[in-house]
């Protein structure tokens, strides 16, 4: 450390400055949004409080506005796509870390990552005339004797919490598979080496790889759940746009960015807006939340793999020191 | 990447030229340069609006008219901030509305425009026909089913089928949702106690989709499904509609001439600022749910210059105007609304 700071010109403190400046300029905006959407739902908060959380009414007419089913789909349609599109995100992510041939891998990661370069009203019109018909058909010829489980209750639209489940799923599988394919490529060798030197077949291996890597694969999929909490345009085409709560796959559901997306441009009444703007004040809450917990796994991974991979060099800079 | 955006935008901003460069609120422009002037509102006219704009600046060279179509709420509260000239909307201003705007504010009829029910009932090849009750009890969620006696009665020689009604509604807030639920609340008091009339309101169940094409898409794909859309974009889509049983007990379908019936029929009793809906209008060929559309003005304004030039655009738009309203699927007004709009025209201080 000594020997870096005498070398310390005045061009590296400039630049320390200007990129510190920079990093610090991203705080600011990040505080500033979350103080201007405090600011500009202050009248809802005032009036609503913590109602404003457990509130099943959304009625513009009455002035009477409660988040919670918006709450509720956000997080069960983000949930639910969790549940879909992790084992396919992780699978791809492991065979192309650790089983695809090399001439495979860029081109595999390539394609995946495309995903993610698709415009999600792109997605939204797909999942209006493929995915919403095909989910029909699939409701329809759902037997009779399921229909009376909670889970597939309600008549056979086709849009719904399913079709809005899938399209995120589809939508998220970039994210968390390119987070979890580098997790993996930062396991150390040594760990696999050390697997088939003790005699465990390639499944095994791998299996010690992913263990090693847990937390930041966990933090990969809570990337993904950030990302499918804050989709707007393609879910508010498929989801049926109807606040209540329900564990029904097939019941027409409402999210957070998709009532403020639908209702923002029209609301013309002062209360209203306030209200709208505390929707997203929550739905800013809940993201940041989400998305420092998946920060925080990463990162508590990266932690172990620096310590453990930069170990014996540290060793020999220390004894190149003494 | 962000340089070359930023270069792109400053030669866009030369490409325009003399035009873009006649800073707001300079009325002591001199003689032959550009006046634009800004207006923002109602997505529902935005077609015919930037026809008659278009064609307004090739009659007159140095007016330029910009509307950005915004939704109707967002045009009243960029009247009200004044960061516009002029607004348009689909439902006329509430009386709050009114008072908390910063000058008198006038409304000006400019088209009509109306709603009609569609439907997807594989095997029904005549036209259904509704009532308002009707209508209000199945988005009221109380007629749940295709053949119900409620609905056979009006359609006597129909086969309707045993199927449940999917009722299709906007899920953004919207002028078309504003007529519909008008409508439905003049007729059934049941509506107007549970719903109310909005731009958006808080409907007892169905399915919420974007737009008029989310709601015609989702109609036409899903067998059982009632829906709602602007008569204009049902005539350009080819969608078949239902005809609705108006004040008289008529049943009309509507078209462009009913719904200037409807116009006509409520102009006897136009209160003076232009205010009044013209759902469940009296008549015989009357279309029960159609409205205005309105262009907003401050009676008062201080740019004096542009107050000149929406006034004498208004005067163009009611008279010519009115000629390309038909071919874009809009019904012109009636004479006798244009006949007392040229006298509510002189009301603005030029």
């Amino acid at each position: 450390m000594a020997v870096k700071r005498t070398r310390t010109t005045g061009d590296d403190r400039w630049f320390r400055i200007g990129t510190g400046a920079v990093a610090a300029l991203v705080l600011l905006i990040v505080a500033g949004i979350g103080v201007e959407l405090w600011r500009q739902s202050a009248l809802s908060i005032e009036k609503f409080g913590f109602r404003f959380w457990t509130g099943r009414t959304w009625d513009p007419v009455a002035g009477e506005f409660g988040a919670l089913p918006f709450i509720w789909g956000t997080l069960y349609s983000s949930l639910l796509a969790m549940l879909i599109s992790t084992p396919v995100a992780l699978g791809i992510a492991i065979y192309i870390s650790e089983l695809s041939p090399r001439r495979l891998r860029v081109p595999l990661s390539y394609l995946t990552e495309l995903l993610a370069a698709i415009p999600s009203i792109v997605y939204g019109l797909w999942g209006i005339f493929v995915l919403v018909p095909a989910v029909r058909k699939l409701e329809i010829a759902t037997p009779e004797s399921w229909k009376r489980l909670p889970l597939f209750s309600g008549p056979p639209l086709g849009v719904g919490m399913l079709s809005a489940a899938l399209i995120l799923s589809i939508m998220v599988i970039p994210f968390t598979s390119s987070v979890a394919r580098e997790v993996l490529r930062n396991v150390p060798s040594a760990q696999r080496e050390a697997a088939y030197a003790l005699g465990a077949t390639r499944w095994e291996a791998i299996r010690i790889a992913i263990g090693y890597g847990k937390t930041g694969i966990v933090g990969a999929v809570m990337l993904g759940f950030g990302r499918a909490l804050g989709e707007t345009m393609a879910v508010t085409m498929v989801i049926g746009n109807n606040p209540n709560i329900s564990l029904s796959l097939f019941a027409p559901q409402y999210t957070m960015a998709a009532v403020i997306a639908n209702e923002f441009t029209e609301a013309a009444d002062e209360l209203y807006l306030h209200a709208l703007v505390e929707i997203g004040l929550l739905l800013f809450v809940i993201t940041i939340v989400v998305n420092l917990l998946s920060r925080l796994l990463i990162w508590s991974t990266r932690q172990r793999f620096t310590t453990t991979a930069a170990s014996p060099a540290m060793i020999d800079q220390g004894a190149k020191a003494a | 990447m962000k340089a070359l955006t930023a270069l792109a935008v400053v030669v866009a901003l030369a490409a325009c030229g003399p035009k873009e460069r006649s800073a707001p609120g300079a009325a002591s422009q001199p003689q032959g340069s550009t006046v634009s002037i800004n207006g923002a509102g109602a997505t529902f006219p935005y077609p015919i609006y930037s026809k008659w704009f278009d064609h307004y600046h090739q009659l007159h060279p140095n007016v330029q008219i910009n509307y950005q179509s915004i939704g109707s709420g967002g045009g009243i509260k960029q009247l009200a901030a004044q960061t516009v000239f002029f607004g348009a909307t689909d439902g006329p201003m509430t009386d709050a509305q009114l008072e908390a705007s910063p000058g008198p504010v006038l409304h000006f009829p400019t088209v009509l425009g109306a709603v009609v029910p569609i439907y997807n009932l594989p095997g029904v090849t005549a036209t259904l026909r509704f009532s308002g009750p009707v209508l209000a009890d199945i988005y009221l969620g109380r007629i749940r089913k295709w053949n119900a006696p409620a609905i056979a009665a009006l359609n006597p020689g129909v086969k309707l089928p045993d199927t449940d009604i999917a009722a299709v509604h906007r899920s953004d807030g919207s002028g078309t949702t504003y007529i519909f639920v008008d409508y439905l609340s003049k007729v059934s008091p049941e509506f107007r106690k549970t719903v109310g009339v909005a731009t958006s309101v808080n409907w007892p169940g169905g399915v919420g989709a974007k737009g008029n094409e989310g709601v015609a898409g989702l109609v036409r794909q899903t067998p059982g499904a009632i829906g709602y859309v602007e008569l204009i974009y049902a005539l350009q889509n080819k969608i078949a509609y239902g005809a609705v049983q108006n004040k008289a007990g008529e049943f009309v379908t509507a078209s462009l001439d009913s719904v200037t019936a409807a116009a006509a029929g409520a102009a006897a009793g136009m209160p003076e600022d232009f205010r009044v809906s013209i759902t469940n209008a009296e008549g015989k060929d009357a279309y029960p749910i159609a409205s205005f559309t309105w262009l907003l003005l401050y009676e008062n304004p201080a740019d004096k210059e542009r107050a000149r030039i929406m006034a004498d655009f208004l005067r163009w738009a009611l008279a010519d105007g009115q000629q390309q309203a038909r071919e874009l699927g809009y019904a012109p007004l009636p004479p006798s609304v244009i006949e007392k709009e040229l006298e509510a025209l002189k009301k603005i201080r030029i």
